[in-house]
């Protein structure tokens, strides 16, 4: 199953396509920085380098950590909390 | 056409081929299966623009088919989607499945092609008693309860919107008529059509419903579900409420609500129940900023929306289906065992998180770009915070505790999980199609959309850059922190804890206070009596005996125990009269609705 293979296959060499990832993400904001056409950005801090790369890293943190927070204040119960209705 | 010619509601195609389901045995049943969604589809799609289908009512004249850019949007979508549902579903022997969902399809598509509240509102309610169906059939321990409360929820809802209808009759002088309606000076009748809507379109604080029946029904029920209800709601707030500045803010509570609540959640459909509040939160934001640009995004994005999110439930489902398993503290690592689910479900996952080349990529992204326009840069920036959380979910937390991670798998769960059969992945797969489709080939949905022409390039390479920058760098924090993410064997709570836990006040008060006071006035007159009413004592005894505890404790024991055994008893009962009723519904439906001109 070619599905399998490919996991398999990146599995197996993991470290390699960590740095291949890395590398590309890298290319991803220099690119932006100095390719990309700036001219329908909606606000002054879009010009920024990699400004939409930290909004998306800190939006993940965000939202992990606060929802987390939320769950902790007493949201989150334990599977037979409304017992079999 | 001439207008003495018959007109078909495609509903009424959907309706008969309800009715015939359950005479239709083996070979015949799967033709019928493919057929009758395909009649109706192909139906939808050759209806011209215009109106037809007035039946004279005593005083009323209902319209049934408005057809116009609007509806059409909608009900091509709904079509397509009851056709690869009743594929995907058509190993399921039970007619009744395949009826009730028809059934509710038939409902959403009257809704749809409507032109009058009054229709509307018969058509509303047959999606909610056909719908429940999919979950009481799911026959699990806690179905039952599921069933009732997501009907309650909807019988409350169809009431403020029935309240609304003839509020505005009257205040109007007789205005029945189902357009948009003056956003800008909104009365009470306005209000209650308006909560009608949001409670179908899952907004906080009317939601809870949502989640706790998604999760809950069938394999197949929950692929439909997670479809109609909503995406009926938002062509309904598209045509009656479009520019209502309110629904703004509401939508974008909606989106990053959801999306917190995924964080927190180890059901992997509940979990994408809560990103249907998420995305059907982007576009009651669309309606709300009332564009012409933001209503094309909210119609795209319903569009977009119901293919992606039926192939992320026909995956999820996949899984339920063949190892009984939905919690993620329950799977894991099974990727060999299901290759071609988790192929699926990750292409729908990147469709939701709108990935470049991938549906939502086209269709969330117009609605994005309209509040800039319209520079509501805060609100716009804050959908752009919540589309990070769908591809921390969606994208990679789906895909990532289901066929990766930490295998928890029981023996019994690893030994039955194989790929599903085979008419499940061909749906899956063009499903998949579509997804990719839409996002590689944009004239196929923008041709569609309401307002031409379509003045959008979602392919810019500001776009593309700024899209790929959030999504991968989301990811990065997804590796990282990845042990954050890990679930738990826990619950959420939302806000069904009122209604649910106020059914429980209820037998509280029937069992401890009733009963403390019968104790009390029975302790009263055994030390009082005997020192005071010696001479009387037996009559108050007798009295006592005879009429306190005859009201006090009797009314207590009565609702304590009957309260059990009459939901037992009475439920059967009670769906089987629903059925009934349903049923007969649906006959007279297709009478009034065969004469149509």
């Amino acid at each position: 199953m070619i599905i399998i293979a490919l996991i398999e296959f990146l599995k197996k060499h993991l470290r390699l396509v960590i740095w291949i990832c890395a590398i590309l993400l890298a290319l991803l904001v220099v690119g932006d920085f100095f390719l990309v056409d700036k001219e329908h950005a909606h606000t002054k801090p879009e010009h920024w380098l990699g400004f939409w790369s930290g909004f998306g890293f800190i939006a993940c943190l965000l939202i992990i950590f606060v929802s987390k927070w939320y769950g902790h204040l007493g949201i989150m119960k334990r599977e037979d909390y409304y017992g079999d209705e | 056409m001439a207008m003495s010619e018959l007109w078909i509601h495609p509903s009424v195609i959907l309706l008969v081929g309800a009715l015939l389901v359950p005479f239709v045995r083996g070979k015949a049943r799967s033709a019928l299966l493919l057929g009758i969604p395909l009649l109706a589809f192909a139906r939808i799609a050759s209806l011209a623009h215009g109106t037809f289908g007035t039946v004279q009512f005593l005083d009323w004249t209902l319209t049934f088919g408005r057809v116009d850019k609007l509806s059409q949007v909608f009900g091509y979508i709904m079509g397509l989607m009851c056709v690869l549902g009743s594929f995907y579903g058509m190993h399921v022997k039970r007619a009744a499945d395949h009826s009730a969902a028809w059934c509710y399809v038939a409902g959403s598509l009257g809704v749809i092609y409507a032109g009058d509240y009054l229709v509307l509102f018969l058509f509303w309610e047959l999606m909610a008693f056909s719908s429940v169906f999919l979950i009481w059939l799911r026959g699990s321990k806690t179905s039952q309860g599921t069933g009732y409360r997501y009907l309650m929820v909807h019988v409350v809802g169809g009431l403020c919107l029935l309240g609304g209808i003839i509020l505005r009759y009257q205040a109007t002088g007789g205005d029945y008529s189902f357009g948009l309606v003056d956003v800008a000076h909104p009365d009470l009748s306005t209000w209650l059509i308006l909560i009608g809507f949001l409670l179908n379109a899952a907004v906080p604080p009317f939601h809870g419903w949502l989640p706790d029946a998604y999760s809950g029904a069938t394999v197949t029920g929950s692929v439909f579900l997670c479809a109609f209800t909503t995406k009926t709601a938002i062509y309904a707030l598209c045509r009656g409420f479009a520019g209502m500045e309110i629904l703004l803010p509401l939508g974008v509570i909606m989106a990053i609500y959801g999306v917190v609540y995924a964080v927190l959640e180890n059901d992997s459909r509940k979990l994408l129940a809560y990103h249907i509040i998420s995305q059907v939160g982007y576009m009651v934001a669309g309606v709300g900023i009332g564009t012409q640009m933001a209503i094309n995004g909210a119609c795209a994005h319903a569009f977009a929306h119901i293919l992606y999110k039926g192939l992320l439930f026909m995956g999820t489902g996949s899984v339920l289906m063949m190892t009984g398993k939905s919690k993620f503290t329950e799977l894991g690592g099974l990727y060999k065992k299901m290759p071609w689910a988790f192929a699926f479900t990750l292409i729908g996952g990147l469709s939701i998180s709108a990935f470049p080349l991938f549906s939502g990529f086209v269709s969330k992204s117009m609605i994005v770009a309209a509040g800039f326009e319209e520079h509501k840069n805060t609100w716009a920036f804050l959908l752009m915070l919540a589309s990070a959380g769908t591809f921390l979910h969606t994208g990679l937390k789906v895909p990532y505790f289901i066929w990766f991670g930490k295998n928890n798998c029981s023996k019994e769960t690893w030994d039955l999980a194989k790929d599903p059969p085979w008419n499940m992945i061909a749906a899956m797969a063009i499903m998949s199609f579509f997804c990719i489709f839409i996002g590689c080939y944009t004239p196929y949905l923008y041709q569609m959309l309401p307002h031409q022409p379509v003045d959008y390039h979602p392919y810019t390479a500001y776009h593309v850059s700024e899209t790929l920058q959030i999504l991968l760098f989301t990811a990065v924090g997804f590796f990282l922190f990845v042990k954050k993410l890990v679930p738990t064997p826990t619950i959420s709570l939302d806000v069904d804890w009122l209604y649910r836990m106020s059914g429980r006040a209820v037998r509280w008060i029937a069992t401890k206070p009733l009963q403390a006071v019968d104790t009390w006035v029975s302790e009263g007159y055994r030390v009082f009596g005997l020192v005071w009413l010696v001479v009387s004592a037996k009559a108050s005894a007798a009295f006592d005996w005879n009429v306190i505890d005859g009201v006090v404790d009797g009314l207590a024991r009565t609702v304590r125990s009957s309260g059990d055994r009459i939901r037992h008893l009475q439920t059967a009962q009670l769906q089987v009269n629903l059925f009934s009723a349903v049923a007969m519904m649906v006959v007279l439906l297709i009478f009034v609705m065969v004469s149509l001109r």
